[in-house]
């Protein structure tokens, strides 16, 4: 197979696409033949992968073990009690976690249309010139650090926020029926519903270029051929590229979902960090990271710290389960394709 | 026009224009956050800002410690970090393969990627901090390291296999042995390529928060004993922004804007060469 490559006419002349794309296969050596200083080197970089794979049963393992005074005392009650008091040394995990899933949901909620948008923009839209440096700009949004956006939220957004943006949404949606006590409360900015509005901000370009990714890998003879029968742009995207890449899809918000569970600093600075559960987006709350980062260094005793630690077990699985669920969709849709990169 | 067909174009124009739309959307909340960080951070900035160290509330002071400790311990992640990712990588992409060891490893690879940052910082603290019994430098390196590993080893594969097959078939037809082909020929095929991954790896350190609090933390002095708490800016502005005093506030943004410039240039730079690495190839 390697031989065929070589002769091939055209790549005497220069390396075409497709080599580089076609995944290496480098010769190899009958079994045995190989010298000692090969054998030693395979097993050297094994090991650094082995470092890997014990990094994450590692974490596992130590959060586990650090939390164990949390379950000993509290048991399961930990997991749906809505209570946490470090004088009486009472503490249950159940507003932190509806905080983090409650501002997680919010960002997919805003988060994954504007997302769609921003991809659609970029595959079908866009001027060539710009593809690459409105996408660029895209992902620097990824790489501002997340306790800029916290500073940026605290001091500039939450103020906007809570002047002109929830006394709007309280005079438009207040009086539903189901919704309403959703958006009713003091409007001061900080709280939930500001938390999820930032965390849609951050997941927006991990969202964005997954989408835009898989967008692109969708086979130009499909969309061409809609196009050939009349389709619009939209009902091009909407009917022939969404279905196709809809794993894909599900695979990216996904992957902005368990980048939204675990965001910290962004959260600590506005959501407020209060233990309770309210009915209002706008009241402040605390999410499992935010605790995290709030009270772990003030913690002196050894159940007080356990039960954060525990808090930290419970963020972990549940990021862990989110993410393999987003890389074995995205595995699948590559399958589906034949081999990328 | 029949009515179907002009629903149909409006559809169309309106969904599209909701696309441009969004993408200002986008574009607006980049552009207001740099502005406000130029805005705030430009007038915190001076030379004091980097020979004083951080001052008790209402006294001058600068960020020299905490510029000293951030550049300290993200080196030191980056020498951890570096050859685990490196020789990682080399063995997902060389050797690895398809088994199921390469398999188990990318796969979870990918979600040390994007766990969460203070879950790191956590594990650091119990296996290190509280094995140890004080907060110091060195944990901050380590728990930076782990963030750091798995983006050095997912660049370090891809790059790996943008390598054409007959650059290693000329090299093994010599009577390289494999060794000495991959680190000789392969790998310095797409040096540029591991740089930018590498690059990639010091800004996502740079800017991060969480996995220090509970590792390096903080440190008002001047120290640059890594054996003890060290200050860093990403925690100095935590403090800083959160606190009542209006100069703590205003050195805190003069520290996000040097570190959010750090963090920008560097993601440019690694574009950059990484374009000019696939270019090459």
């Amino acid at each position: 197979m390697s031989n065929s490559t070589v002769l091939s006419p055209s790549l005497m002349v220069a390396p075409s696409a497709a080599s580089i794309r076609r995944k290496p296969e480098p010769p190899t050596r009958p079994k045995g033949a190989a010298p000692w200083q090969d054998v030693l080197f395979e097993r050297t970089t094994m090991a650094f992968a082995l470092v890997v794979l014990c990094t994450l049963a590692g974490i596992l393992a130590a959060l586990a073990w650090a939390s164990v005074p949390a379950f000993e005392k509290f048991g399961w009650s930990f997991f749906y009690t809505n209570v946490w008091n470090p004088v009486t040394m009472d503490f249950g995990a159940l507003a932190p976690i509806y905080g983090t899933l409650v501002t997680s949901l919010i960002a997919l909620a805003i988060g994954v249309p504007v997302s769609f948008g921003i991809a659609l923009f970029l595959t079908e839209m866009c001027p060539v010139v710009l593809k690459r440096p409105l996408g660029t700009a895209v992902e620097l949004l990824a790489a501002v650090p997340s306790i800029i956006y916290g500073m940026w939220g605290l001091f500039v957004f939450a103020p906007i926020f809570g002047d002109y943006v929830q006394p709007a949404l309280t005079k438009v949606f207040g009086d539903l029926w189901i919704l309403g006590p959703l958006f009713r409360g003091a409007p001061n900015g900080i709280g939930v519903l500001s938390a999820g509005v930032i965390l849609s901000i951050m997941v927006i370009p991990f969202v964005a270029s997954v989408m835009r990714d898989v967008f692109e890998v969708v086979p130009p003879v499909l969309k061409e051929s809609a196009y050939g029968i009349g389709a619009t742009t939209w009902e091009v995207v909407w009917n022939i590229v969404l279905p196709y890449t809809r794993v894909g899809v599900i695979g990216g918000i996904m992957l902005g979902l368990g980048r939204a569970l675990g965001e910290t600093m962004a959260v600590t600075f506005i959501i407020g960090n209060a233990y309770k559960i309210s009915a209002s987006l706008f009241e402040p709350g605390n999410s499992i990271a935010s605790a995290l980062a709030n009270e772990f260094n003030e913690a002196a005793d050894p159940v007080h710290r356990a039960s954060l630690i525990a808090l930290g077990l419970v963020l972990f699985l549940l990021t862990f389960v989110v993410l393999a669920c987003s890389r074995m969709l995205l595995a699948q849709l590559a399958k589906g394709e034949g081999r990328k990169t | 026009m029949t009515p179907l067909y002009r629903r149909r174009l409006l559809a169309n124009r309106w969904n599209l224009a909701m696309s441009l739309g969004t993408m200002a959307f986008g574009m607006a909340f980049l552009l207001w956050i740099l502005w406000v960080l130029f805005a705030n951070g430009f007038s915190a900035l001076s030379p004091t800002l980097f020979t004083q160290p951080t001052p008790p509330p209402g006294s001058a002071g600068g960020l020299a410690n905490a510029i000293y400790g951030s550049v300290m311990i993200v080196l030191v992640a980056t020498f951890i970090s570096t050859p685990i990712g490196v020789m990682a990588g080399i063995y997902l992409a060389e050797y690895g393969k398809d088994g199921w060891l390469a398999q188990l490893t990318r796969f979870i690879n990918d979600i040390l990627l994007s766990a969460p940052s203070i879950v790191i910082g956590l594990f650091v603290y119990t296996v290190y901090v509280m094995q140890v019994g004080h907060f110091s430098g060195w944990a901050g390196s380590v728990a930076l390291a782990l963030i750091a590993v798995p983006v050095v080893v997912r660049t370090t594969e891809n790059m790996l296999h943008l390598v054409p097959a007959s650059l290693r078939e000329a090299a093994v037809a010599l009577g390289a042995p494999m060794w000495k082909v991959i680190l000789k020929v392969t790998l310095k095929a797409v040096r540029g390529g591991v740089v930018t991954g590498i690059l990639l790896a010091v800004a996502r350190m740079s800017g991060e928060t969480a996995p220090l609090l509970f590792t390096a933390l903080n440190n008002q002095f001047w120290s640059t004993d890594m054996n003890a708490p060290m200050a860093n800016l990403p925690v100095v502005i935590f403090q800083f922004a959160m606190s009542p005093f209006e100069d703590w506030k205003s050195l805190a943004w003069g520290a996000a804007l040097l570190i959010t410039l750090t963090v920008l240039l560097l993601n440019i730079a690694a574009r950059t060469l990484f374009r000019q690495t696939a270019a090459g190839r």
